[in-house]
């Protein structure tokens, strides 16, 4: 089980990283790439209704903890999927329209570990890593993003199903 | 008891400070007690800690709730709920 976790403002190079998990033999990798989305207006509809333009999103983190906490979330996917790999690279700092926020890849055997590991990764990754996103519009406001209660739930239904991604 | 404080996204932008070290009183005992102590403040505090269900709390880094006891912490962060991915 090889596992690459990190937090970082850099950009990140998704081919490397998943020709890194190619290489395990696990037989599938799956992979989620969370990228900066315009025009949002944080009521997660996407439809901008606000007026004002994004321009950009800061994402803040907690120095020595949101690591760890990506570090645990890895972890707990390891625990509960059969993984040759897993990847999660969180970035954090002030990142514009399109750019890559966060990389999730896994590599398994079959292609039901990978799938599931991937989503579970992603939804934990919302809801258990300190980080909060801010973002900032053309006219100079800013604005935090709400947690959202459908990604609570969602995290939440991987408790209720944790037998079932037992390998 | 001698704690570093350290507060994150609205929070620390209500304060206008991103830590302090403070010195507790002893009826102090859980997060939630102190939060109460930090709102008394008034000004900005006043406006960060004047809903404490709004609020996540991480003790040594570690994830707990308001409920939790705080003896022997080292550091205490507050922040609105998380929203990664």
């Amino acid at each position: 089980m090889s596992v690459r976790v990190a937090a970082q403002e850099a950009d990140f190079d998704i081919a490397a990283e998943l020709a890194r998990l190619e290489r395990l033999g696990g037989g599938g990798v799956a992979s989620f790439t969370g990228v900066v989305r315009g025009n949002d207006d944080g009521d997660g509809n996407g439809d901008g209704d606000d007026g004002a333009a994004l321009t950009a999103l800061r994402l803040e983190a907690y120095p020595g903890m949101t690591q760890r906490a990506l570090e645990a979330i890895a972890a707990e996917a390891a625990s509960r999927w059969s993984l040759a790999g897993l990847t999660l690279i969180h970035r954090f700092g002030t990142l514009g329209i399109g750019d890559r926020i966060v990389l999730v890849a896994t590599a398994a055997r079959h292609r039901g570990a990978a799938l599931e590991a991937c989503a579970f990764l992603i939804d934990w990754a919302k809801t258990k890593a300190p980080l909060w996103k801010q973002e900032i519009f053309a006219d100079g406001t800013t604005r935090w993003i709400d947690a959202r209660a459908s990604d609570d739930l969602a995290a939440a239904a991987w408790d209720a199903s944790a037998e079932h991604g037992k390998p | 008891m001698a704690v570093q404080l350290l507060y994150f996204a609205w929070v620390r932008e209500a304060i206008g400070r991103d830590g302090e070290r403070v010195e507790l009183p002893g009826d102090i005992t859980d997060v939630a007690g102190l939060i109460g102590w930090l709102a008394m403040r008034g000004g900005g505090y006043a406006t960060a800690f004047a809903e404490p269900q709004r609020l996540r709390c991480a003790i040594d880094q570690n994830f707990a709730g308001l409920a939790t006891p705080i003896a022997g912490a080292r550091e205490i962060a507050i922040f609105p709920p998380v929203t990664g991915g």
